[in-house]
């Protein structure tokens, strides 16, 4: 079928809308019709309070149908920001305290990463005294550090911060550098014929040219970044969505999980749309 | 010593031999003068190093031996007084057309505000007929519009030496001579000093005050410099018609396609420091004074009248 040709009545993405719709449809209805607890004595018996927690009369627990959870978003989103007690907070504060950490440790790898980056992709010379470190302590796992970092530090926080910065750190130093390297030589000579500064090369030229490469790799962090806050929280405690989720299975309650997973799911993709949005700022055609 | 606006003098590039070999190099005991408000071609084969020449003058190269001095200083290092326009144009993507060229004249004058920036840019961009596209980023315009844009970055900066590297190389026949007018225009009002490299023999005469010849690479030389005494403003149409212009023509095309190969580097050296000698081919006329009678096939060829413009097609060489 040659696509071109072919005349539909919906635009492409209409259709695509359309079939996601569908396929979500059919993966509810699976789901919801696949986990109805069967209820024993008849129609009408009330269960009891330890036959609801089981999950009905069935032997094992189920994994509980979307329409509560739907019916559980409902209510946590209608009031997001409550706060009753350590362990009964809202998700949006819960959120609020993930994408604090996140962010403060990202933006403080930013501010590292970027220029050394810079440095890095500049002179040979840094490149080549540098990498055997960044080369060793980037595939260490970021959850690594904590024992460390909550040993040296002693704040759970800024341990969790920390965790965050160092896993954001490296995508941005690697692309930043690649980025700087990777500008056209003919730029660069564009600057040297117009006197620039080393200094005024770097904001007006070197900046701009590897702008796009930096963005990809700042991308790449807040993706890893919003990964790893879900473990981290779950390890250090208090506040925040890695917590709630690992609060919420200790109570049993399974549907505040699987709407816990939803929430970092769009918050995720959120975050990758803004920096999607900046990294469009940014692009240049050659 | 002479007193020229801009010397080169003596002037190679040596590459290291491979393993322990003899440097190989690309030219050698390569000296000449510009003068104030002259505008000078150099034509050569690939490979004889004229993109080295061009780059060493705009501070981008070095040589390996030999002095440049611009009005009594020496060059060392890339000025604003010495524009290049390049072949690939290299402008800053990122930016519009009017943002490059502001790039150009806020670096010259960094004293002026914005807006005395921006009428000054505006001013240039008119003259090569692209005040309508001035917002446009260079992706958005096409090859001829890209290199109008950097011939105004370059020529907006009013710097005293301007270095052309091949900027028509990459255009149509057609756009090539739109440029080249307008070039020609600019440069009538402003008078700089302008250095170029081209491959192209009709263009050089339509331009050049002067052509350098380069012999091929390695080991290169100049070994000519040839006079254009075509009378002043030329345009393409008109220039042919001159008598003059194909006695120019043929002693060029004789020199590219025969001579260029067979010159001896020692014949060309004897005298260490030695300008090119001036030669003035309408002078050449009787035919014991001509080097070689023009009896050979591809000069016939050339010297066709309205044969389309005769450009030198580039030949590989290992260190082009």
């Amino acid at each position: 079928m040659d696509r071109t040709t072919t005349e539909w009545k919906f635009s492409l993405n209409v259709r695509a809308g359309i079939l996601a719709m569908l396929l979500l449809a059919l993966f509810l209805g699976l789901w919801e019709g696949l986990n109805r607890a069967p209820i024993l004595g008849g129609t009408g018996a009330e269960l009891s309070e330890y036959e609801q927690m089981m999950g009905g009369a069935d032997e094992t627990a189920r994994v509980p149908p979307p329409s509560d959870i739907m019916l559980r978003a409902w209510d946590e989103l209608s009031n997001p920001f409550y706060d009753a007690g350590p362990n009964d907070k809202g998700i949006g504060i819960q959120l609020g305290h993930s994408l604090f950490r996140v962010l403060t440790g990202y933006f403080a790898a930013a501010l590292v990463a970027i220029p050394i980056g810079f440095l890095i992709g500049m002179s040979p010379l840094m490149y080549k005294a540098l990498n055997p470190f960044i080369q060793v302590l980037r595939p260490i796992s970021p959850l690594a550090w904590m024992p460390l970092a909550l040993f040296i530090i002693r704040d759970a926080q800024a341990s969790a911060i920390f965790v965050i910065f160092i896993c954001s750190i490296w995508p941005m130093l690697l692309n930043t550098a690649f980025g700087v390297a990777g500008v056209r030589q003919d730029w660069v000579n564009v600057a040297r014929t117009h006197e620039l500064s080393p200094l005024r090369t770097a904001f007006k030229v070197i900046l701009p040219a590897a702008a796009p490469t930096i963005l990809t790799g700042m991308r790449i962090s807040i993706g890893i970044a919003w990964l790893v806050i879900v473990a981290a929280e779950m390890l250090v405690g208090g506040t925040g969505i890695g917590y709630y989720v690992w609060n919420e299975w200790n109570n049993l309650d399974l549907t505040s999980v699987i709407f816990a997973i939803l929430m970092i799911g769009v918050v995720g993709m959120l975050l990758d749309l803004a920096l999607g949005a900046v990294a469009k700022l940014v692009a240049y055609q050659e | 010593m002479s007193h020229a606006f801009v010397e080169v003098q003596q002037a190679a590039k040596r590459f290291p031999g491979a393993k322990g070999g003899e440097d190989l190099a690309v030219f050698e005991n390569v000296s000449f003068t510009l003068e104030k408000g002259e505008f000078v071609c150099i034509i050569g084969h690939s490979g004889c190093g004229k993109s080295t020449i061009m780059n060493a003058l705009a501070g981008l190269d070095r040589f390996s031996d030999g002095v440049m001095v611009m009005e009594g200083k020496e060059i060392d290092g890339p000025s604003l007084e010495r524009g290049v326009v390049f072949q690939n144009y290299s402008l800053l993507p990122w930016l519009s057309a009017l943002e490059n060229v502001r790039f150009g004249v806020r670096a010259r004058w960094q004293q002026w505000d914005g807006a005395k920036v921006t009428e000054h840019s505006l001013r240039y961009l008119e003259m090569v007929g692209l005040r309508d596209v001035v917002e446009r980023k260079p992706a958005q315009l096409s090859g001829g519009m890209r290199q109008r844009v950097s011939i105004a970055r370059a020529f907006a900066t009013k710097p005293k030496l301007l270095l052309l590297d091949e900027p028509f190389g990459a255009l149509d026949a057609l756009t090539r001579g739109v440029i080249q007018d307008e070039l020609i225009k600019i440069w009538t009002r402003d008078r700089q000093t302008v250095f170029m490299i081209t491959h192209d023999v009709d263009e050089a005469i339509l331009l050049a005050d002067r052509i350098l010849l380069m012999t091929n690479g390695p080991e290169a030389r100049i070994a000519e410099a040839v006079e254009i005494d075509l009378p002043r403003p030329r345009n393409r149409a008109e220039i042919i018609k001159h008598p003059h212009f194909y006695a120019i023509r043929n002693y060029l095309v004789d020199f590219l396609v025969n001579r260029s190969a067979t010159m001896r580097p020692g014949d060309l050296d004897k005298n260490g420091l030695r300008y090119p000698k001036s030669i003035n081919p309408v002078d050449l006329g009787s035919p014991e004074a001509n080097p070689r009678p023009v009896t050979d096939d591809s000069t016939k060829v050339a010297a066709t009248p309205n044969a389309t413009p005769l450009t030198v097609t580039p030949k590989e060489t290992h260190h082009g």
